[in-house]
Order: C-alpha cells, then structure tokens, then sequence
C-alpha cells in the first residue's frame, strides 16, 4: 500500500442501455483508501470516467446508510460483497487488499431486468406487494400500549421480518433466482400481528402467485439468501411462509 | 384465489409435494434398513422376513404398498424435476460470470447443488434394483441372489457408490424436507440441519454394510431347508 491509498482493479459489467448483452470493462482506481465506502470508490472512478470524456457507470444508489434498500450489486462473486449483514454501501475499502482485482456485475434475474451497466428493474418486487403486502382496513391511528396483548417474541419475529428492505440481493444469490426470502419476509411480518390476521389467507396466496407470475425460480433450500440478506432474515420466514400457504389453500 | 391445481403446482405447492414424498420415501428406507439387517442374522431370518412380508394379507400388502410406492416415486421426482426446471434455465436466462458462495449463514452444500443428479442416479439404481431383487429372483431362496448379487466385486463396489450417493441426496433432503413443509423455525432449524447429517451418515453407513458383508460372507450355497 502507497503512501496514497490502495490501488484496486475492477471488472465492471458494462451494458448499454437497451442492449441485450454487455461486458466486463477493466478499470484501475489508484488512491483508494480504506475508509472508503465501495460506492464512494465508484464515485471516484466515475470522476475520472467524465473527466476523460467517458461515460460513467450506471449504478443504483440513494440513502448511502443501509437503510433504503435501493444499491446492489454483486461485488467478488457475492450479492452486497465480501461482508455478511451490509448493504453495497455499506462496504467498506478496508474489506480488500492493496491490488485486489474485484469484479463487479449487476443482479442476475430474468425477473430483474437489465436497465443499464449495473441497474436493474426491481419493480416485480412492487407488483408482489401490491398484491397483499399490507393491511387493507384502515387502523387507525396507534392505539394505546398493550391495548392489544402482543407476546414479546411475536413482535420480534415482525420486527425481524420487516427489517426486509426489498433490495433483491436474495434473488441474485440463489441458485434459482428465487424470491421466496423476500415473499415470506412481507408475509411473516404481517402474520406475527393482529392487523395482519384478518387477511392472512388471501394474502400468502396472492403474493406468491404474483411471485411465480413474475418467473421468479423456486426455491430449493440453499439459504445463500439468508447468507447474503443485508437484513440478516432467516430463512425461517420460507418456512413460515409455506405454512401460511398451506393453510390459505387448505381454507379454499 | 387460484383453483386448486396452480395451487398445488405452484412455487410452494412443488415443494410441499416434495417434502411430503420425500418423508414418505425416507420412512420407507428406515424400514428397508431394519429389514435388511435380519442379512446379518442368517439366510433362514432373512428368507423368512422376506415370505412374512409377502404373506400379509394374502400378499395384498406388497402390492399395495408397491402402488402407493409407484406414485411416491412419481411425485416427488415430477416436483424436483419441474423445481430444477424453473431454476437456472427459466429464472436467469443470463448467468453470473463470476460467483462464489456466499458462506456464513448459508446451508449451500455439494449436496444441496447435486440433488437432481443424485436423485436422478437413485431412480435407475431403484430400478435395478426392484428388478434384480423384485422381478427376476427365485421367491423362495432370495437370500442366495442377494449372495450370488455381491459375489461380484464390480456390482459391489457400484452399489457402495451409488449409497455414498444417496446419503449425499438426505444430508440436503432431510432438513429440506421439513422446511419445505414449514415444519420449523429459526430455533429447530440449527438442529434439523445438523440431524440431517446424522441420518444421512446412518443410512448410508447402514447400507454400505450389508454389500460388504455379503461379498466378504460369500455364502451363495445356501438352500433352504427342503428347497431349492
């Protein structure tokens, strides 16, 4: 490491928008230094891509604190990077080495189309959550502390649930390109509560029909999702989601 | 709301269907398993287990039981098949240049990749199988086809493989299949994954036994008394 930083390679896919295959451009970053965010090392490199008159890289991004869900990437093989529990933005320089060469491609899903370089479509997402992501009666405002007696855990495990910030990394991890982590993280949260008890049945039927509309792949229990989630949701939420399931199908 | 057949044949209902047949098959080879220990006891108690089976209910039983078989088979391979289908091929037309595994939490395993293949192997092996032991043997004697089966140090060591194999196909299978059916959660699921490693090993320990014995035992000349 120079006195000035880190000097990083990169293999960034690059796409056109519109077109239907793309490659991998070498890069070389000089100066990088370890406090650095990944996303702040790309900023640098787009600098200097305008500078010379090139075109910047396309890339998703907007809280820039983990919280919003909109970055993602798949950084050295791995969706979010090298670290587990972090958002693309939240990874720091310091996780790699003076010289490193680190690819760089976008989420791979038919579901997930190809926008540009490394931005993909996530709106299948959306259409999944219209579909029952929510409570449909209006409740109000909040009502008073322990109005309606909610066990400890049950609130956890809906906390835990809808810690999910949709930001498809689970999607570009599986083998299959399943969305079942997502899917079951929206029912889950919803099914540990009250508000949500009423439309449960419909719910889990009409998310995951919308879900397998959209071509996302099935899932076959790898859990590299849970691996990757930046949210850290377990895949104890599939198998709460397939009990949801069950019983919707089984309620006609 | 979907009528029934998209509901059973949907992303969930494949893996229920799996998980349901797949409990139903390892049940079978737990009982198998037990069966085929009275080997270790003597061809007397071993043709003997093989007529009581065959004699209950009039031989109904089997019958029956090799329908319901039929249809486990069926159903769980059309499931994994139709899952291994939708994966790679429909989900992501345009593979990842570079990826690795994600490590950590993940439960991706060389077992949990292969399953299509090694179930795919364990469904001709059944086959064989069903015909070498089922079809085509003397009812009275089987104990002496099973015998005369691993006199041959070829056909041995390829049903030691093939049981390497299937315990490699339970070590994913076992676990999977009761959080395909949502029969876990975060606090069982560390111990069902560890479990599957212990059946899997126990199972295919258990039937890598029974060829080794019975190609080292090799006593092919046994009749039964007053039989062939």
């Amino acid at each position: 490491m120079s006195d000035n930083g880190m000097t990083i390679h990169l293999k960034i896919w690059r796409q056109a928008q519109g077109a239907t295959s793309g490659k991998f451009v070498d890069y070389t970053v000089e100066n990088v230094l370890p406090e650095m965010s990944f996303l702040e090392m790309l900023d640098i490199l787009n600098e200097t891509l305008v500078q010379k008159g090139e075109e910047a890289i396309e890339f998703d991004n907007d809280c820039r604190e983990g919280i919003c869900g909109t970055c993602g990437m798949v950084i050295g093989g791995v969706a979010h990077g090298p670290h587990a529990g972090s958002t693309t933005c939240e990874i720091r320089m310091r996780q790699f080495k003076d010289g490193d060469t680190i690819t760089v491609e976008p989420f791979r899903a038919k579901p997930f189309k190809l926008i540009k370089d490394l931005v993909v479509d996530r709106s299948a997402f959306d259409r999944i959550q219209q579909k029952g992501g929510f409570v449909t009666m209006n409740v109000g405002s909040a009502p008073d502390g322990n109005a309606f007696p909610i066990p400890k855990d049950h609130a956890d495990h809906a906390m835990d649930a809808a810690a999910c910030i949709g930001c498809g990394a689970c999607v570009a991890a599986c083998p299959n390109a399943s969305a079942s982590l997502f899917v079951s993280a929206k029912i889950s949260q919803l099914s540990w509560l009250p508000q949500g008890e009423p439309e449960r049945a419909r719910r889990a039927l009409a998310m995951i029909a919308q879900m397998d509309a959209e071509g996302f792949g099935d899932c076959s229990n790898h859990g590299e999702c849970e691996a990757v989630c930046p949210k850290e949701i377990s895949i104890g939420n599939i198998a709460r989601m397939r009990r949801e399931y069950l019983k919707g199908a089984l309620k006609g | 709301m979907a009528e029934n057949g998209s509901v059973a044949w949907s992303s969930v209902g494949k893996k229920v269907i799996t998980g349901i047949t797949g409990f139903a098959l390892m049940g079978f080879i737990i009982a198998h398993l037990i069966g085929n220990l009275t080997l270790f006891i003597g061809p007397a108690q071993f043709n003997g287990y093989a007529h009581f089976l065959e004699s209950i209910l009039y031989g109904w039983f089997v019958i029956a039981f090799e329908v319901v078989m039929v249809f486990v088979f069926l159903f769980h391979m059309i499931a994994a098949i139709t899952v291994a289908w939708t994966d790679r091929r429909q989900a992501r037309t345009e593979g990842y240049r570079y990826a690795k595994n994600a490590g950590g939490k993940s439960r991706k395993t060389l077992s949990s990749t292969t399953m299509i293949y090694t179930g795919i192997l364990i469904i001709f092996f059944v086959i064989g199988h069903i015909y070498l032991f089922k079809i085509n043997p003397s009812h009275e004697n089987l104990y002496a086809t099973v015998s005369a089966a691993f006199s041959g140090i070829g056909f041995t060591i390829f049903t030691l493989v093939v049981m390497v194999l299937l315990g490699f196909h339970l070590r994913h299978g076992f676990w999977s299949a009761f959080q395909s059916l949502g029969w876990t959660n975060d606090k069982y699921l560390p111990l069902l994954t560890k479990l599957a490693l212990v059946f899997a090993v126990i199972m295919a320990i258990g039937f890598f036994v029974i060829p080794v014995y019975m190609y080292f035992s090799g006593d092919s000349s046994f009749t039964m008394p007053g039989g062939h």
